[in-house]
């Protein structure tokens, strides 16, 4: 076990316990590096990166085990170091943790074929609004005996209890990886992905900036070669989808709020009021505007998608409000799991 | 301890007076097919679990989802228990019915409403069939990926309630990522909306919490699976092994060398003999184990897979290594496993499938646990795992007829199970919960644990009116049964080496 192991989940289970006695609300916190998302918590900081360190890993079965306060990027480079990798390419946007990889739920330029962070989740331990250390899932790929809390706590945003540890799939890193930029405007680019959805071409990723579009296709060799040889395009240099995934792309540096649209497949270009990038083959569409929420939810929703500001402070809600019978059940789960109201009180609405 | 619905340690049962509950059902929903008759009952006294059953007090048949609506407020408003069920080919008893409670049947929801090919997904009702799915997709060059072996008989509702699996999940995952977007009624009979078009929603992901729950929070109406564009080629391999650890070592060594299989699969001696048996597929009758591993993808990286598998295989200590020469070949490998149940049926007037999962580098020792067991209870154990995935399928063979063979069956079964627990395993790859193993929950989860599952529960269904009984156990049930013992470390098999 490295150095940079410790198990704090004792700690981490008093805090919890005395919050619960007194009644305080807590704010949890890995790396801090998602606090411009969600809205701002009032409570004592519950630090998780005590709590740190890969509890096991055995490559053969394709499933790490890691505590929740541990830098994603240790995670990375440890998989790496065995040839495999986190298939939902998280954002480190700074100094992510693990724990908060899976409470935000946010997925890199992988996503729409490879999966989500939850897609990826097999198990987890958590400490429960009863101060309870529990455990659920297990570190088998297939398991259904009772409901899936682990899934469940992938994008809860600490609502429903403090994450500490993780169990997570992992897979090979691909044997060849390779990138396109074609220029087209982005109205063909979303028609030629759609009908490249359909075929079996090895892409895993694929944005459009307005001008041209940028493709990534990951597979064996000869699929590969298969692959550019039918799609044309100029060679694309390393490290465009690391700045996509980070924000790091010249996009992101306009000043205007930025906001996420999550959209169904096969959306043609719509007219935003801002500048916006699209990712994920089109069902993810960054938008930087001063526009109203309302007016972007609005445009999102018509097309049967969500929009989420990815900017502290800009509106109350940043995440699209819920329709009311949706929301009673979010309440009645929050209040049955968290019945003190400790965990991140506001984070993610209002109204828990 | 009997599976069976015990009031006593499951929890008191709303009293339903037959004759008024019909009345008024028949009053206020006039075209809704209501079967109360024991003759008309009795087809729905089980599921695919046909050890047990219970019959029903009535049967109800919607057609339209307004009278699910209708139907679910009343019984709300009546405090009527309902247990929800599709195709009734479920493993787990998920759909066993209860004296005191309605059975709605979803079967006759069976239209497919929308295949999407830009779009890759599919829209359906809840009783279409999986393969259905599949075939409306296949003109478009696209397939919807779980295929548990039900699939041509199980519909998508049912596969939603079970999180189902099948062959391909190591790499196409299980029922649960293949979703996009489920239509829920609630107990209450509201309408709500899991999931979207897009690849996420807003809030809690309360798809995932919703799949796999065993009709126990809500009844799914409407289903939207993800397609996907089929695999340009699809290679198989078969392996003979002349023992089970070599073959267990070359599926780690395969994943090692970076390959995912879409399916691989393991048969023991006696799968592997029944089932060439019945199926005549070609089988290595005198080999201990053999493998059968599946590449699928684009071509050229088949080809690549298939020789680099191979390799691995002939290193790992294979006795032979065949590749299926053309699709009848392939098709003829896969039917002797797809047929591995009903072969392994042929040795045995009955038998008993268990369904655990566990890491895979325990399998030596979970095999050698299990034909310890096997010999202790005097009942023969075929073996037939998902190997990929970890997910094993022991096959207990016994007679019913005997007097206490079911009872030792059932007995085996818990005890192959408590031992998939004790290594770090599950109770349940796919099948589910359900009646069956609701005693072994008590093994795999304490009290807390089970305290937090009815509090998530009790956020959906508080008055326990959906499928009352099944996947969560009282802690009641489980101190009755005393097995709260056997939980995290403190664990029976201490002659199991752990790693």
């Amino acid at each position: 076990m490295s150095p940079s192991s410790f198990d704090a989940s004792a700690e981490l289970l008093e805090q919890v316990n005395r919050a619960i006695a007194q009644r305080t609300p807590l704010r949890i916190q890995g790396g801090g590096s998602k606090a411009f998302l969600g809205r701002p918590v009032e409570g004592e900081v519950l630090d998780t990166r005590r709590h740190r360190g890969i509890v096991g890993y055995d490559p053969t079965e394709l499933v790490v085990t890691v505590r929740a306060g541990t830098p994603l990027a240790e995670l990375e480079q440890a998989l790496a170091d065995q040839g495999q990798l986190l298939a939902c390419e998280a954002p480190h946007l700074g100094t992510a943790t693990v724990g908060g990889m899976v409470a935000a739920g946010l997925s890199g330029p992988r996503r729409p074929w490879a999966g989500a962070v939850r897609d990826f989740v097999l198990g987890t331990r958590l400490i429960s609004g009863h101060g309870k250390h529990l455990h659920f899932g297990g570190e088998v790929m297939k398991n259904v005996a009772g409901y899936d809390l682990s899934r469940l706590l992938a994008g809860s945003f600490g609502c429903l209890g403090v994450i500490t540890e993780v169990s997570l799939k992992v897979l090979p890193r691909p044997r060849a990886s390779t990138s396109l930029r074609l220029a087209m405007n982005a109205e063909r680019a979303l028609s030629k992905l759609a009908e490249w959805g359909q075929q079996p071409i090895p892409l895993s990723a694929a944005c459009h900036d307005g001008e041209a579009l940028y493709l990534r296709l990951e597979g064996g060799e000869g699929s590969l070669a298969a692959a550019r040889q039918c799609l044309g395009g100029e060679a694309l240099a390393d490290g465009f989808w690391d700045d996509l995934r980070e924000r790091r792309l010249a996009f992101f540096a306009d000043p205007r709020p930025l906001w996420r649209l999550s959209l169904p497949n096969a959306v043609p270009p719509l007219a935003l009021p801002g500048s916006q990038l699209i990712d994920w083959g089109g069902a993810q569409r960054w938008l930087k505007s001063e526009a109203g929420a309302e007016a972007i939810r609005a445009i999102a929703a018509e097309v049967g998608g969500h929009a989420s500001c990815h900017d502290a402070g800009v509106c109350d809600s940043p995440f699209q409000p819920l329709p009311a019978p949706l929301m009673r059940y979010h309440r009645q789960l929050k209040a049955q799991l968290d019945p003190q109201g400790i965990f991140n009180p506001g984070r993610m609405y209002a109204d828990f | 301890m009997n599976i069976l619905y015990d009031e006593r340690v499951d929890g008191a049962l709303p009293r339903v007076d037959k004759a008024a509950l019909l009345a008024e059902l028949r009053e206020r929903l006039p075209g809704l097919d209501i079967l109360h008759r024991e003759e008309d009952l009795k087809p729905y006294e089980c599921d695919g679990l046909s050890a047990y059953r219970t019959m029903p007090m009535l049967v109800v048949l919607p057609e339209r989802i307004e009278q699910v609506e209708a139907l679910l407020r009343l019984c709300h408003r009546r405090q009527v228990p309902v247990v929800a069920r599709g195709a009734g080919t479920g493993l787990s008893g998920g759909a066993l019915p209860l004296e005191q409670g309605i059975l709605l049947v979803m079967a006759r929801f069976n239209k497919i409403l929308e295949v999407n090919p830009e779009g890759r997904f599919a829209r359906v009702q809840p009783g279409v069939r999986n393969l259905a799915i599949s075939q409306a997709a296949a003109p478009f060059g696209l397939y919807y990926a779980p295929d548990p072996s039900s699939q041509i008989a199980c519909s998508i509702g049912g596969n939603v309630a079970e999180n189902a699996g099948g062959v391909h999940c190591l790499k196409y995952g299980l029922t649960v990522h293949n979703l996009l977007k489920v239509e829920i009624l609630s107990v209450e009979g509201e309408r709500l909306t899991l999931g979207s078009d897009a690849l996420d929603s807003p809030g809690f992901d309360l798809l995932a919490l919703f799949s796999g729950s065993e009709g126990m929070l809500g009844i799914v109406t409407e289903v939207t699976v993800k397609l996907l564009p089929k695999p340009q080629m699809a290679k198989v391999l078969l392996a003979s092994f002349d023992s089970v650890e070599k073959a267990g070592r070359a599926v780690g060594e395969i994943i090692a060398a970076g390959v995912i299989p879409g399916g691989l699969e393991m048969m023991d001696n006696l799968a592997i003999r029944a089932a060439e048996d019945f199926i005549h597929a070609g089988y290595p009758v005198e080999a201990e184990a053999i493998l059968l591993c599946e590449l699928d993808g684009v071509e050229a990286d088949v080809h690549d897979d298939c020789e680099r598998v191979r390799r691995v295989l002939e290193q790992a200590g294979a006795t032979e290594v065949r590749q299926a020469r053309d699709e009848a070949e392939r098709a003829r490998f896969w039917a002797g496993r797809k047929n591995a149940f009903p072969a392994v049926g042929r040795l045995s007037p009955d038998y008993y499938c268990m369904d655990g999962t566990i890491p895979r580098r325990e399998l030596p020792g979970v095999l050698r646990g299990i034909a310890e067991l096997s010999a202790e209870y005097g009942l023969r154990v075929a073996n037939v795992f998902h190997a990929g995935d970890g997910n094993m399928h022991p096959l207990i063979l016994f007679d019913a007829n005997r007097p206490g063979e079911l009872e030792r069956a059932e007995a085996l079964g818990g005890k192959i199970l408590e031992l998939c627990v004790a290594v770090g395993g599950s109770i349940t790859g796919e099948h589910g919960v359900g009646r069956e193993k609701i005693n072994q929950m008590c093994a795999q989860f304490d009290a807390d644990e089970l305290t937090l599952f009815h509090a998530v529960k009790a956020a959906f269904d508080p008055e326990r009116l959906l499928n009352p009984g099944k996947n969560i156990p009282t802690l009641h049930r489980c101190a009755e049964f005393g097995a709260m013992h056997v939980h995290h470390g403190r664990l029976p098999f201490p002659e199991l080496e752990r790693f």
